[in-house]
């Protein structure tokens, strides 16, 4: 009946352990008490959490993302402390726990972290950028977002029901395997892996379809916005490496429950082949997200210097670049396998050529700040902030290519600086700057700048003060992962490490101040125009918050920057002589319900309660079915509706005399165009 | 006017702040490295490999350093209360500089893929370092938590212990009787993976007198911490001695002895053995392989020989 399932299982073995177990549980009663204390549940249930609107799943993603990236952040601080105190003493921490910790770190920080927020802003974004008034499959976007959340939700059940994994976020066999890591551990991190690799794929899927089929009459592909660029290769890079990923821990996960071989030490399994299919996925994975943040930045640093994105074409041919370079580089993850010279010198050599476009775009956004008028809101901050530390990371990541290197600082903390190099400055800053630049355009109020600059401040002193220390203790040899460690001369970098990550811990509560400050005042910072920032894509020619079906009237693209454009030659705000009617889909509860089916079948399997994971499989099915059958899935908004929206619209607009941007002493104005050079 | 500068002068001073603050760090962090692994290498292969650090690190300079003076420039010039610096809105192309953009960069990638190349193959971990010298074979068996070294020429084993002598050359083979660990020496250089079924190879060597530590780097369970040994690169004579002190303290390493040692054990103190069992490190491999002669030694999927 309940598998493997005992009372065993609940974390009163340890203090740390139960404490974190507490905070979890204790989190979630607090919020369902908050949405029962403001009787909000009809209100989340029939708007939020049935809802098929891409922009309220993308508002969803992103609110995941932050519970996330505080939780993820809780374990490198418990990490940080550890090292700190760990020289020649056991730190306050067992190996055992130790190392569910780092392997829950970086799992939450790539799958439900970086990954949500990355779909959040895709979701919020993308339609609008193009014209469309929707995605291709909204209710797939409905399954996605469950998907993954149901995975996060398993990553939360890990830390009150059993143990997590401790083979770390990429789960290496053959310790991954059931004859080295016995119990539930590393069939959490796989299932979670498994259930939400298919609400990625799917988002894969359904951003590539959008952006190739719903852009509106003129936006041709090289007048696309930056941002939505990179989303679309992005979209390639997930449908071509999910796949491996979802394979590769099939394969494990039958080696673990069924006796299977793959991967095992004995009986002709070969653990090589799990790393290679892993890094298949690993390496495009992480421009995966570093793609949409270079999007971001695009799109910040052409809005805030006022001024024209420079080398939009090589921009777009340097993003085709590194999505075609990432699928050649996967072997750099592990030169010291004992391939031959020939093979690591092959994947070394494709592996500097991807800093050829990646330093492309640095010097292209620069060049884009050159002769600009540059604004420093937190977006801007941020971007220049990446723009300065990212080449570090790129110079580290360079000498990691070159496998001599490499055979030195491979599974150092050389290796985790660098990495944490590329995500937080790249990754983790665009996808913060894209949160502060579109907030008005999800909520209609803008964020609070002084605590965002603060924030801005913290993050990237913290980060210095954290991660430079990381590389020095590669140099000094010392390996990733150490629980407790015997040598003096590393204690006083992790020390500095510490303060660091005690840094960037202010940096998370500037967040948190600025998110709590910003809904109390918001009515000072409201956005009337849906265009807080005199920004240059249409995204901005829609409301704040954006009607349910984004445009009333498709625009016509006629130029690059298509909104900037429309401004110039006064069409923005046009009303139109009359409304049409619009086919909307019908919100449904079938996403939530695979969602959690997903989840439940997922938490099931890990414990082998097989006839509850057969239950779930014929939910999911049913409700497929049952979807997939449905013909009354959409209603139409009637031309009458739309006109009232928009007229309000209008009369909101009539109380915004000019631009907010306009009170800004860096505002340029729509000068007079000086001609190109 | 005037708070417009004064905005623009605090926003300055925080600046220097976080770059001093930043700046200190990094300087701090200098603390100590001067005589770590990287920088002060006891061996050729690390030696050759610092030369190629610091050579790719210089020639990279050439992209890293104009972006941080254009940033710097940039942000203080353009920024938008200086109204006196020329503002060109469309200005978003302009041949010359995308040709350099791409070219330097490129150009960059062509000179280190060329010592990229050179260098791989120059300090491939499988190459003897010496043709003409016939190098001290020691064969490392990766165990739960600990590594054992078998010097079949001279019919001992060691636990947690390696000794070399000084300027000759050491062929290590490298397998694992658990799962995958990584044999790394940072003073002497490279690091290769141990994988059960499996042979690697690693070749070092050590030209100056010390005791360096190693020890396994890849994750592999709770006792991974501890999983260190010292190496004690000595002049031959002090070698010979460490041999004949080890055949006299040592007990005899048959197969019993050895699969109780197999078992997982932490900070497990240095061990000697005399008298090993023949064709241990081939059986360990075997017992794995299943006797698939595609895994065997000398046909195995981790030697490939060009």
């Amino acid at each position: 009946m309940f598998g493997r399932l005992t009372i065993d299982s609940l974390p009163f073995y340890s203090a740390v352990a139960a404490s974190g177990a507490a905070v979890t549980v204790l989190g979630g009663l607090a919020v369902a008490g908050a949405i029962t204390y403001f009787g909000a549940w009809r209100m989340v249930m029939t708007q939020w959490v049935s809802s098929v609107d891409h922009k309220k799943i993308g508002i969803m993603y992103i609110m995941l993302a932050l519970v996330m990236l505080l939780r993820g952040f809780v374990d490198a601080a418990m990490m940080r402390s550890q090292q700190a105190v760990a020289y020649n003493s056991d730190g306050y921490l067992p190996p055992d726990h130790f190392d569910q910790i780092f392997s829950s770190h970086g799992t939450i920080m790539i799958f439900f972290m970086a990954m949500p927020f990355l779909s959040g802003l895709a979701n919020l974004i993308v339609p609008q950028q193009i014209g469309s008034r929707d995605v291709a499959f909204p209710f797939m976007n409905s399954v996605s977002l469950w998907l993954t959340t149901a995975g996060a939700g398993l990553m939360l059940i890990s830390l009150v029901v059993g143990k997590f994994s401790t083979a770390g976020w990429t789960g290496y066999p053959p310790y991954s395997g059931v004859e080295y890591t016995p119990g539930v551990g590393v069939d959490y991190w796989l299932w979670m892996v498994f259930v939400a690799g298919f609400g990625t794929t799917m988002t894969g899927i359904n951003f590539l379809v959008t952006i190739i089929k719903n852009r509106a009459p003129g936006m041709t592909m090289f007048r696309l916005p930056l941002f939505t660029w990179t989303m679309l290769i992005t979209s390639v890079l997930i449908i071509f490496a999910f796949p491996a990923l979802t394979v590769a821990c099939a394969m494990l996960i039958l080696d673990r429950n069924f006796g299977f071989h793959f991967f095992t030490n004995a009986m002709g399994g070969n653990m090589m082949n799990y790393i290679n299919l892993f890094w298949l996925w690993g390496h495009p994975e992480v421009y995966i997200l570093i793609l949409p943040a270079f999007g971001v930045f695009s799109e910040v640093v052409s809005t805030f210097s006022q001024k024209r994105l420079f080398g939009y074409i090589s921009l777009v041919l340097a993003t085709c670049a590194i999505g075609l370079l990432s699928f050649t580089v996967w072997l750099h993850h592990f030169f010291t396998m004992g391939s031959s010279a020939k093979v690591n010198s092959f994947f070394g050599t494709m592996t500097t050529i991807i800093s050829v476009p990646t330093g492309v775009k640095v010097f292209d956004w620069l060049l884009t700040m050159y002769r600009g008028r540059i604004i420093f809101k937190p977006p801007m901050l941020f971007t220049i902030g990446f723009l300065v530390t990212f080449v570090i990371g790129g110079l580290s990541g360079v000498l990691l290519a070159l496998p001599p290197i490499d055979y030195m600082m491979h599974n150092t903390t050389f290796l985790v600086a660098h990495f944490h190099n590329m995500i937080i400055p790249g990754v983790l800053f665009g996808y913060l700057a894209g949160y502060m630049y579109w907030f008005p355009k999800a909520f209609g109020f803008k964020l609070n700048e002084k605590w965002g600059t603060r924030a801005f401040w913290c993050w990237i002193i913290g980060f210095y003060v954290a991660f430079m220390p990381l590389y020095v203790l590669g140099m000094l040899g010392m390996p990733r992962r150490m629980e407790h460690y015997d040598i003096a001369a590393w204690q006083p970098h992790l020390i500095v490490a510490w303060v660091g990550a005690f840094i960037i811990m202010l940096g998370m509560i500037c967040l948190g101040v600025q998110l709590v400050v910003s809904i109390r005042e918001r009515n000072q910072a409201l956005d009337l125009t849906g265009d807080p920032w005199n920004g240059r894509s249409l995204e901005w020619a829609t409301s704040s918050p954006a009607a349910p079906y984004n445009f009333a009237v498709v625009p016509k693209v006629e130029s690059r920057d298509a909104w900037w454009d429309m401004k110039q030659r006064g069409v923005a705000y046009e009303r139109p002589a009359e409304y049409e009617d619009i086919v909307m889909p019908k919100n449904t509860y079938a996403g939530v319900v695979i969602g959690v089916a997903g989840g439940v079948f997922g938490f099931a399997a890990i414990w082998w309660m097989w006839w509850l994971a057969l239950l779930a499989l014929v939910v999911i099915a049913g409700t497929i079915i049952y979807r997939a059958s449905d013909d009354d899935d959409e209603f139409i908004m009637t031309a009458s509706e739309v006109k009232a929206i928009e007229d309000e619209r209008f009369a909101q607009l009539a109380k915004a005399p000019k631009n907010e941007m306009a009170d800004e002493p860096g505002f340029a104005g729509n000068a007079a165009p000086e001609p190109a050079e | 006017m005037i708070v417009r500068h004064a905005r623009s002068l605090r926003w300055t001073t925080r600046a220097t702040a976080a770059i001093a603050i930043v700046g200190l760090t990094v300087l701090c962090a200098g603390c100590g490295v001067a005589d770590g692994p990287t920088l002060d290498p006891k061996g050729p292969i690390a030696l050759t490999e610092r030369g190629l650090l610091f050579k790719a690190t210089a020639i990279m300079m050439i992209v890293i350093v104009p972006v941080f003076i254009m940033a710097a420039w940039f942000t203080v010039r353009y920024r938008g209360t200086n109204r006196k610096a020329r503002y060109t809105p469309n200005f978003d192309f302009y041949w010359p500089a995308e040709i350099i953009v791409w070219s330097i960069p490129a150009a960059i990638v062509v000179w280190l893929a060329f010592h990229l190349w050179e260098y791989t193959y120059k300090l491939d971990p499988y190459t003897e370092i010496d043709p003409s010298v016939k190098p001290l074979q020691v064969q490392a068996i990766a165990q739960d938590w600990k590594w054992l070294f078998v010097y079949p020429e001279q019919d001992i084993a060691v636990v947690n212990e390696l000794a070399m002598p000084v300027g000759t050359p050491v062929s290590l083979t490298i397998t694992s009787d658990t799962v995958m660990n990584s044999l790394v020496i940072p003073k002497l250089g490279g690091q290769i993976y141990a994988m059960a079924g499996m042979q690697t190879r690693l070749n070092l060597l050590a030209d100056e007198k010390g005791t360096f530590w190693g020890r396994n780097v890849q994750y592999s369970g709770t006792g991974f911490a501890d999983q260190q040994f010292q190496t004690h690169a000595q002049s031959k004579e002090d070698f010979d001695a460490w041999v004949e002190k080890v055949k006299q303290e040592g007990k005899s390493l048959d197969a019993a002895t050895y699969d109780a040692l197999a078992k997982p054990s932490e900070k497990v103190p240095v061990t000697y053995y005399s008298g090993v069992e023949p064709g241990l490190f081939d059986k360990i491999i075997a017992k794995w392989s299943h006797g698939d002669m595609d895994r065997m030694p000398h046909h195995s999927q981790a030697e490939t020989t060009e």
